[in-house]
Protein backbone atom coordinates (compact mmCIF):
# COMPACT_ATOMS: atom_id res chain seq x y z
CA UNK A 1 0.00 0.00 0.00
CA UNK A 2 1.26 3.41 -1.12
CA UNK A 3 1.41 6.43 1.37
CA UNK A 4 -0.76 8.43 -0.71
CA UNK A 5 -3.26 5.44 -0.40
CA UNK A 6 -3.35 4.83 2.90
CA UNK A 7 -2.98 9.10 3.86
CA UNK A 8 -6.12 8.39 1.18
CA UNK A 9 -8.06 5.66 3.81
CA UNK A 10 -6.82 7.94 6.86
CA UNK A 11 -8.09 11.31 5.88
CA UNK A 12 -11.65 9.92 4.29
CA UNK A 13 -12.17 7.91 7.47
CA UNK A 14 -11.41 11.07 9.79
CA UNK A 15 -13.71 12.63 7.60
CA UNK A 16 -16.79 10.50 7.52
CA UNK A 17 -16.56 9.89 11.63
CA UNK A 18 -16.96 13.72 11.27
CA UNK A 19 -19.46 14.09 8.82
CA UNK A 20 -21.69 11.49 10.90
CA UNK A 21 -21.04 13.56 14.27
CA UNK A 22 -22.01 16.96 12.66
CA UNK A 23 -25.25 15.51 12.20
CA UNK A 24 -26.22 13.82 15.50
CA UNK A 25 -24.16 15.86 17.94
CA UNK A 26 -26.54 17.31 20.54
CA UNK A 27 -25.21 20.61 20.75
CA UNK A 28 -25.46 22.82 17.83
CA UNK A 29 -21.39 24.24 18.62
CA UNK A 30 -20.13 20.86 18.68
CA UNK A 31 -22.03 20.08 15.14
CA UNK A 32 -20.38 23.50 13.91
CA UNK A 33 -16.41 22.36 15.28
CA UNK A 34 -17.05 18.90 13.84
CA UNK A 35 -17.77 20.52 10.63
CA UNK A 36 -14.79 22.35 10.95
CA UNK A 37 -13.01 19.13 11.08
CA UNK A 38 -14.97 17.57 8.38
CA UNK A 39 -13.88 20.27 5.97
CA UNK A 40 -9.70 20.12 7.10
CA UNK A 41 -10.12 16.58 5.76
CA UNK A 42 -11.70 17.18 2.45
CA UNK A 43 -8.98 20.10 2.37
CA UNK A 44 -7.02 17.19 2.89
CA UNK A 45 -8.38 14.74 0.45
CA UNK A 46 -8.42 17.83 -2.15
CA UNK A 47 -4.70 17.88 -1.64
CA UNK A 48 -4.42 14.25 -2.93
CA UNK A 49 -5.90 15.25 -6.05
CA UNK A 50 -3.60 17.92 -6.51
CA UNK A 51 -5.69 20.79 -6.32
CA UNK A 52 -3.64 22.91 -4.18
CA UNK A 53 -5.26 26.05 -4.68
CA UNK A 54 -8.91 24.94 -4.15
CA UNK A 55 -7.61 23.48 -0.58
CA UNK A 56 -6.45 26.28 0.54
CA UNK A 57 -9.20 28.25 0.24
CA UNK A 58 -11.67 25.46 1.18
CA UNK A 59 -9.85 26.36 4.63
CA UNK A 60 -9.69 29.77 4.08
CA UNK A 61 -12.93 30.59 3.11
CA UNK A 62 -15.54 27.78 5.26
CA UNK A 63 -13.28 27.49 8.20
CA UNK A 64 -12.14 30.86 7.91
CA UNK A 65 -15.15 32.95 7.14
CA UNK A 66 -18.57 30.60 6.99
CA UNK A 67 -18.23 28.16 10.03
CA UNK A 68 -16.99 31.59 12.37
CA UNK A 69 -20.74 32.94 10.77
CA UNK A 70 -22.07 29.80 11.81
CA UNK A 71 -20.39 29.63 15.17
CA UNK A 72 -21.81 33.32 15.66
CA UNK A 73 -24.98 32.71 14.82
CA UNK A 74 -25.08 29.49 17.14
CA UNK A 75 -23.78 31.12 20.03
CA UNK A 76 -25.98 34.14 19.57
CA UNK A 77 -29.33 32.39 19.70
CA UNK A 78 -30.52 30.74 23.30
CA UNK A 79 -31.70 27.87 21.26
CA UNK A 80 -33.76 25.17 23.83
CA UNK A 81 -31.87 22.08 21.91
CA UNK A 82 -33.90 19.61 24.01
CA UNK A 83 -37.32 20.73 22.27
CA UNK A 84 -35.63 20.22 18.53
CA UNK A 85 -34.27 16.63 19.73
CA UNK A 86 -37.95 15.01 20.89
CA UNK A 87 -38.22 12.22 18.49
CA UNK A 88 -34.67 12.31 16.78
CA UNK A 89 -34.06 8.86 16.33
CA UNK A 90 -37.67 8.42 15.59
CA UNK A 91 -36.65 8.55 11.50
CA UNK A 92 -33.75 6.93 11.87
CA UNK A 93 -34.31 3.29 10.37
CA UNK A 94 -35.99 5.34 7.70
CA UNK A 95 -33.14 7.58 6.86
CA UNK A 96 -30.35 4.91 7.62
CA UNK A 97 -32.39 2.74 4.93
CA UNK A 98 -32.12 5.74 2.68
CA UNK A 99 -28.84 6.71 3.30
CA UNK A 100 -27.22 3.01 2.88
CA UNK A 101 -29.28 2.55 -0.64
CA UNK A 102 -27.83 5.93 -1.72
CA UNK A 103 -24.70 5.09 -0.38
CA UNK A 104 -24.69 1.13 -2.45
CA UNK A 105 -25.84 2.13 -5.16
CA UNK A 106 -23.45 5.02 -6.04
CA UNK A 107 -20.34 3.04 -5.11
CA UNK A 108 -22.02 0.37 -7.01
CA UNK A 109 -21.53 2.36 -10.42
CA UNK A 110 -18.92 4.08 -9.73
CA UNK A 111 -16.30 1.55 -8.36
CA UNK A 112 -17.54 -0.37 -11.27
CA UNK A 113 -17.43 2.06 -14.06
CA UNK A 114 -14.77 4.56 -13.06
CA UNK A 115 -11.79 2.03 -12.76
CA UNK A 116 -9.43 5.29 -14.22
CA UNK A 117 -6.19 5.29 -12.47
CA UNK A 118 -3.83 8.40 -12.46
CA UNK A 119 -2.48 9.13 -15.73
CA UNK A 120 1.59 9.23 -15.50
CA UNK A 121 2.13 10.86 -18.95
CA UNK A 122 -0.44 13.48 -18.08
CA UNK A 123 2.22 16.53 -17.75
CA UNK A 124 -0.03 19.26 -16.29
CA UNK A 125 0.69 18.41 -13.17
CA UNK A 126 4.26 17.19 -13.04
CA UNK A 127 6.94 19.14 -11.13
CA UNK A 128 8.34 22.14 -13.38
CA UNK A 129 4.92 22.61 -15.34
CA UNK A 130 2.95 25.28 -14.33
CA UNK A 131 1.56 25.22 -10.48
CA UNK A 132 -2.19 24.85 -10.19
CA UNK A 133 -2.71 27.97 -8.85
CA UNK A 134 -0.89 29.21 -12.29
CA UNK A 135 -3.55 27.16 -14.11
CA UNK A 136 -6.51 28.12 -12.54
CA UNK A 137 -5.65 31.53 -12.63
CA UNK A 138 -5.58 31.67 -16.46
CA UNK A 139 -8.68 29.79 -17.00
CA UNK A 140 -10.27 32.19 -14.75
CA UNK A 141 -8.81 35.76 -15.96
CA UNK A 142 -9.56 34.72 -19.90
CA UNK A 143 -12.34 32.22 -20.59
CA UNK A 144 -14.16 32.49 -17.27
CA UNK A 145 -14.01 36.08 -16.75
CA UNK A 146 -17.92 36.81 -17.46
CA UNK A 147 -18.86 33.98 -14.95
CA UNK A 148 -16.07 35.59 -12.56
CA UNK A 149 -17.42 39.08 -12.66
CA UNK A 150 -21.16 37.14 -12.23
CA UNK A 151 -19.66 36.12 -8.97
CA UNK A 152 -18.61 39.15 -7.76
CA UNK A 153 -21.81 40.52 -8.30
CA UNK A 154 -23.40 37.31 -6.25
CA UNK A 155 -21.14 38.04 -3.57
CA UNK A 156 -22.32 41.51 -3.56
CA UNK A 157 -25.70 41.10 -3.39
CA UNK A 158 -25.44 38.38 -0.51
CA UNK A 159 -23.69 40.55 1.06
CA UNK A 160 -25.81 43.93 1.07
CA UNK A 161 -28.99 40.96 1.68
CA UNK A 162 -27.38 39.62 4.73
CA UNK A 163 -26.73 43.32 6.22
CA UNK A 164 -30.46 44.60 5.54
CA UNK A 165 -31.99 41.74 6.62
CA UNK A 166 -30.54 41.90 10.12
CA UNK A 167 -30.05 45.62 10.64
CA UNK A 168 -31.87 46.69 13.38
CA UNK A 169 -32.54 50.74 14.21
CA UNK A 170 -32.42 51.88 17.57
CA UNK A 171 -35.56 53.21 18.44
CA UNK A 172 -34.71 55.67 20.57
CA UNK A 173 -31.90 57.07 17.96
CA UNK A 174 -32.05 60.70 16.71
CA UNK A 175 -31.45 61.60 13.19
CA UNK A 176 -32.07 63.96 9.91
CA UNK A 177 -33.26 62.67 7.07
CA UNK A 178 -31.07 63.36 4.35
CA UNK A 179 -34.08 63.82 1.80
CA UNK A 180 -35.64 66.54 3.98
CA UNK A 181 -31.80 68.20 4.11
CA UNK A 182 -31.35 68.42 0.62
CA UNK A 183 -34.96 69.77 -0.03
CA UNK A 184 -34.48 72.69 2.69
CA UNK A 185 -34.89 76.10 0.94
CA UNK A 186 -33.16 79.47 2.26
CA UNK A 187 -37.51 80.48 3.22
CA UNK A 188 -37.36 77.63 5.55
CA UNK A 189 -34.59 78.34 7.79
CA UNK A 190 -35.04 82.28 8.08
CA UNK A 191 -38.27 84.42 7.99
CA UNK A 192 -38.78 87.85 7.21
CA UNK A 193 -41.01 89.63 9.42
CA UNK A 194 -42.33 93.51 9.01
CA UNK A 195 -42.35 95.50 11.85
CA UNK A 196 -41.37 99.41 12.43
CA UNK A 197 -38.44 100.61 13.05
CA UNK A 198 -39.55 102.29 16.56
CA UNK A 199 -42.30 100.91 18.88
CA UNK A 200 -43.97 102.76 21.91
CA UNK A 201 -42.91 100.13 25.33
CA UNK A 202 -46.79 99.27 26.37
CA UNK A 203 -47.64 101.22 29.35
CA UNK A 204 -46.70 99.60 32.87
CA UNK A 205 -49.97 97.55 34.30
CA UNK A 206 -51.83 98.91 37.42
CA UNK A 207 -50.59 96.26 40.52
CA UNK A 208 -54.20 95.68 40.80
CA UNK A 209 -54.42 94.23 37.15
CA UNK A 210 -51.42 92.40 36.95
CA UNK A 211 -52.84 90.16 39.87
CA UNK A 212 -55.83 87.77 37.86
CA UNK A 213 -52.93 86.14 35.53
CA UNK A 214 -50.72 84.96 38.45
CA UNK A 215 -53.80 83.44 40.33
CA UNK A 216 -54.76 81.87 36.97
CA UNK A 217 -51.67 80.80 36.26
CA UNK B 1 -6.16 -3.40 -6.82
CA UNK B 2 -6.36 -1.38 -3.35
CA UNK B 3 -3.25 -0.49 -3.47
CA UNK B 4 -3.61 2.42 -6.38
CA UNK B 5 -6.36 4.65 -5.83
CA UNK B 6 -9.00 5.35 -9.17
CA UNK B 7 -11.19 7.76 -9.51
CA UNK B 8 -14.36 5.27 -8.46
CA UNK B 9 -12.74 5.82 -4.72
CA UNK B 10 -13.09 9.55 -4.25
CA UNK B 11 -16.36 9.40 -5.96
CA UNK B 12 -17.64 6.92 -3.59
CA UNK B 13 -16.30 9.00 -0.65
CA UNK B 14 -18.38 11.79 -2.34
CA UNK B 15 -21.10 9.47 -2.43
CA UNK B 16 -20.97 8.23 1.22
CA UNK B 17 -20.72 11.90 1.99
CA UNK B 18 -23.99 12.83 0.45
CA UNK B 19 -25.75 9.61 1.77
CA UNK B 20 -24.70 10.81 5.26
CA UNK B 21 -25.66 13.99 4.55
CA UNK B 22 -29.20 12.63 4.14
CA UNK B 23 -29.16 11.21 6.31
CA UNK B 24 -28.89 14.20 8.72
CA UNK B 25 -31.21 16.18 6.61
CA UNK B 26 -33.95 12.95 7.79
CA UNK B 27 -32.56 13.20 11.10
CA UNK B 28 -32.54 16.98 11.99
CA UNK B 29 -35.74 17.70 10.41
CA UNK B 30 -36.92 20.38 12.92
CA UNK B 31 -33.16 21.99 13.62
CA UNK B 32 -32.46 24.79 11.25
CA UNK B 33 -29.02 25.21 11.60
CA UNK B 34 -28.18 21.60 11.37
CA UNK B 35 -30.18 21.32 8.22
CA UNK B 36 -28.08 24.10 7.24
CA UNK B 37 -24.32 22.17 7.55
CA UNK B 38 -26.31 19.28 5.99
CA UNK B 39 -26.58 21.29 3.14
CA UNK B 40 -22.65 22.66 3.20
CA UNK B 41 -21.81 18.70 3.33
CA UNK B 42 -23.78 18.01 0.35
CA UNK B 43 -21.84 20.74 -1.55
CA UNK B 44 -18.55 19.13 -0.06
CA UNK B 45 -19.51 15.99 -1.51
CA UNK B 46 -20.41 17.53 -5.07
CA UNK B 47 -17.19 19.50 -4.98
CA UNK B 48 -15.13 16.35 -4.14
CA UNK B 49 -16.31 14.76 -7.27
CA UNK B 50 -15.74 17.91 -9.39
CA UNK B 51 -12.06 17.81 -7.88
CA UNK B 52 -11.98 13.82 -8.36
CA UNK B 53 -12.86 14.32 -11.88
CA UNK B 54 -10.28 17.18 -12.87
CA UNK B 55 -7.57 15.45 -11.44
CA UNK B 56 -8.20 12.00 -13.58
CA UNK B 57 -9.29 13.39 -16.41
CA UNK B 58 -6.41 15.99 -16.96
CA UNK B 59 -8.95 18.80 -17.15
CA UNK B 60 -8.94 22.46 -15.06
CA UNK B 61 -12.37 23.34 -16.03
CA UNK B 62 -13.84 20.85 -13.02
CA UNK B 63 -11.71 22.78 -10.71
CA UNK B 64 -12.94 26.20 -11.89
CA UNK B 65 -16.57 25.32 -11.45
CA UNK B 66 -15.77 24.11 -8.07
CA UNK B 67 -14.28 27.95 -7.25
CA UNK B 68 -17.82 28.96 -8.28
CA UNK B 69 -19.81 26.53 -6.31
CA UNK B 70 -17.77 27.65 -3.28
CA UNK B 71 -19.04 31.01 -4.67
CA UNK B 72 -22.34 30.66 -4.13
CA UNK B 73 -22.87 28.27 -1.48
CA UNK B 74 -20.95 31.27 1.03
CA UNK B 75 -23.32 33.36 -0.28
CA UNK B 76 -26.10 30.76 0.34
CA UNK B 77 -24.93 30.22 3.75
CA UNK B 78 -24.90 34.21 4.37
CA UNK B 79 -27.76 34.91 3.64
CA UNK B 80 -29.52 31.50 5.03
CA UNK B 81 -28.02 32.55 8.37
CA UNK B 82 -29.35 36.27 7.79
CA UNK B 83 -33.19 34.38 7.82
CA UNK B 84 -32.05 32.25 10.32
CA UNK B 85 -31.67 35.30 12.81
CA UNK B 86 -34.66 36.96 11.62
CA UNK B 87 -36.43 34.23 12.38
CA UNK B 88 -35.02 33.34 15.72
CA UNK B 89 -35.83 37.22 16.25
CA UNK B 90 -39.68 36.36 15.40
CA UNK B 91 -40.31 33.24 17.05
CA UNK B 92 -37.62 32.85 19.60
CA UNK B 93 -37.21 29.06 18.28
CA UNK B 94 -35.45 27.73 15.00
CA UNK B 95 -37.56 24.52 14.71
CA UNK B 96 -38.56 23.77 11.38
CA UNK B 97 -42.43 22.94 13.53
CA UNK B 98 -43.35 26.05 14.00
CA UNK B 99 -43.43 27.51 10.57
CA UNK B 100 -47.17 26.94 9.57
CA UNK B 101 -47.99 30.61 9.94
CA UNK B 102 -48.79 29.98 5.95
CA UNK B 103 -51.11 27.35 6.45
CA UNK B 104 -53.65 29.47 6.88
Amino acid sequence: MSVTTGLFYAFSAVLLIAAFRVITARNPVHAALFLVLTFFQAAMIWMLLKAEFLSITLVLVYVGAVMVLFLFVVMMMDINVENLRVGFWNHFPLAAAVGVVIALEMAAVLLGGFRVIDDPAAANNAIGGPSNTQQLGKLLYTEYIYPLEIAAAILLVAMIAAIALTLRARKDSKYVSPGDQVRVKAQDRMTVLKMDATQEAPAPLPPEAAAPPETKA
Amino acid sequence: MMNTLTLGHFLSLGAILFALSVVGIFLNRRNLIVLLMAIELMLLAVNTNFVAFSHYLNDMHGQVFVFFILTVAAAESAIGLAILVLLFRAKSSISVDELNTLKG
